[in-house]
């Protein structure tokens, strides 16, 4: 498991950037199938964050189908095959370009706008 | 279970009345307790334990009321105040054999190694300590007595950033197996950004608030709009301040609903206690 890392200053709430880091692991395969995750109490401690930050984290995981829970043992990666990733992956890269877009459109950037700024900036950022 | 439970309490002196105070707390969680210098705090954690008498109300720690198993109920909890030197001019070895003859439930190797973990110097006298270490070798106490809620007033005022941080990192270490909690009044509200399960906020005696730390920051946002726009929502807004360029003012969710035209931004602690503490009653 790599490492994770929060800020408290990010605009984004804690536990949308805890789940993010850990289901983008799972979907990269970082973390492998039944591998446990730490305790929800033992998380907090660690990243210094409250308890119910941690379990909404990992309540959104289990609820997404990331992660699942045996009672009295802890909550394990899921056996996630090939199609399950690429389809979580889609729905996460969906929920991004939906903001995304809707800003871009505000500046009313069109299609071929934007994938001319796409070819210039893609290889550098 | 709700290891306290608080139900209506209130306390009325000529100058301050403490209001309808209710206040809940689980098992295995921290709770921040904030408001203004003066806004009832210690007030609130006095009356709770009985330190000063309440006029109404009832408290429950581990479901017993406290008012018919008060002796019971304290042996279960331990409690700093920052008025309550005990004996400054004695050594702590002294203070702990007076204190440990209170609790049958009294953990001597606990003891030990608590004091040797915070580098506690058992012939050194209370005065001597800084800050940190006597909120440490209160800690030490309450836990050699196996307290299951630790209630603070104001542990880290007075420590450098540096100390208030080993304090935080303690108080996460010492719920992490979820059977004891705390709760802490403090007016630093960074020290709640991070730790802090639970929030109550309190203002000129009545609570204002009181939930869980990501609850009590979505319940409000910081608007901005220009001066046209103010004269629509002024009476929405808990309170605001006018520049140049228009407003800023804080807003409940329920109304910011009803004005997608406004700018928001995600408040901090700090900024709904400062909005507040303008707002008019």
């Amino acid at each position: 498991m790599k490492n994770i890392e929060v800020a408290t200053t990010s605009k984004k709430p804690i536990y949308q950037q805890l789940f993010e880091q850990i289901s983008s692991q799972i979907i990269r395969g970082e973390l492998a199938t039944d591998t446990l995750l730490p305790s929800i109490r033992t998380t907090a401690k660690e990243l210094r964050i409250s308890v119910i930050t941690v379990k909404k984290a990992w309540d959104e995981l289990e609820q997404k189908n990331f992660i699942y829970t045996i009672p009295g043992k802890g909550c394990f990666v899921s056996n996630l095959t090939k199609k399950d990733k690429a389809q979580m992956m889609e729905e996460q890269i969906l929920t991004r370009l939906k903001t995304h877009l809707s800003y871009y459109k505000t500046l009313g950037l069109s299609k071929e706008d934007l994938i001319e700024y796409i070819d210039k900036y893609y290889e550098n950022l | 279970m709700n290891i306290l439970e608080i139900k209506d309490l209130s306390k009325k002196y000529p100058s301050f009345e403490l209001k309808n105070v209710n206040i809940s707390l689980e098992e295995g969680y921290i709770m921040g307790f904030i408001g203004a210098n003066g806004a009832g705090k210690t007030t609130t954690l006095k009356s709770m334990l009985n330190l000063v008498h309440k006029d109404t109300g009832e408290v429950c720690f581990f479901g017993m009321s406290m008012d018919q198993n008060e002796r019971q109920v304290k042996h279960r909890i331990g409690f700093m105040f920052g008025d309550s030197v005990f004996y400054s001019k004695r050594k702590l070895k002294d203070i702990t054999d007076v204190v440990q003859r209170f609790y049958d439930t009294w953990d001597n190797e606990m003891y030990q190694n608590l004091m040797e973990k915070f580098q506690l110097d058992p012939n050194k006298k209370l005065e001597q300590l800084s800050q940190g270490m006597k909120v440490k070798y209160s800690i030490t106490l309450a836990l050699s007595h196996q307290a299951e809620l630790l209630i603070l007033d104001e542990p880290t005022t007075g420590l450098d950033p540096v100390a208030r941080d080993e304090l935080l990192e303690l108080f996460q270490e010492l719920i992490e197996d979820g059977k004891r909690s705390i709760l802490f009044s403090t007016h630093i509200t960074s020290d709640l950004e991070k730790c802090a399960d639970y929030i109550t906020f309190i203002r000129d005696g009545e609570i204002v608030e009181s939930s869980t730390k990501d609850d009590f920051l979505e319940q409000y946002r910081v608007v901005r709009g220009s001066k046209e726009q103010l004269k629509a929502v002024e009476h929405e807004l808990v309170a605001y301040k006018t520049n140049s360029f228009g407003f800023n003012g804080l807003m409940r969710v329920e109304f910011f609903e009803k004005h997608p035209e406004l700018d928001a931004a995600a408040p901090s602690i700090d900024d709904i206690m400062i909005y507040y503490a303008k707002a008019v009653k």
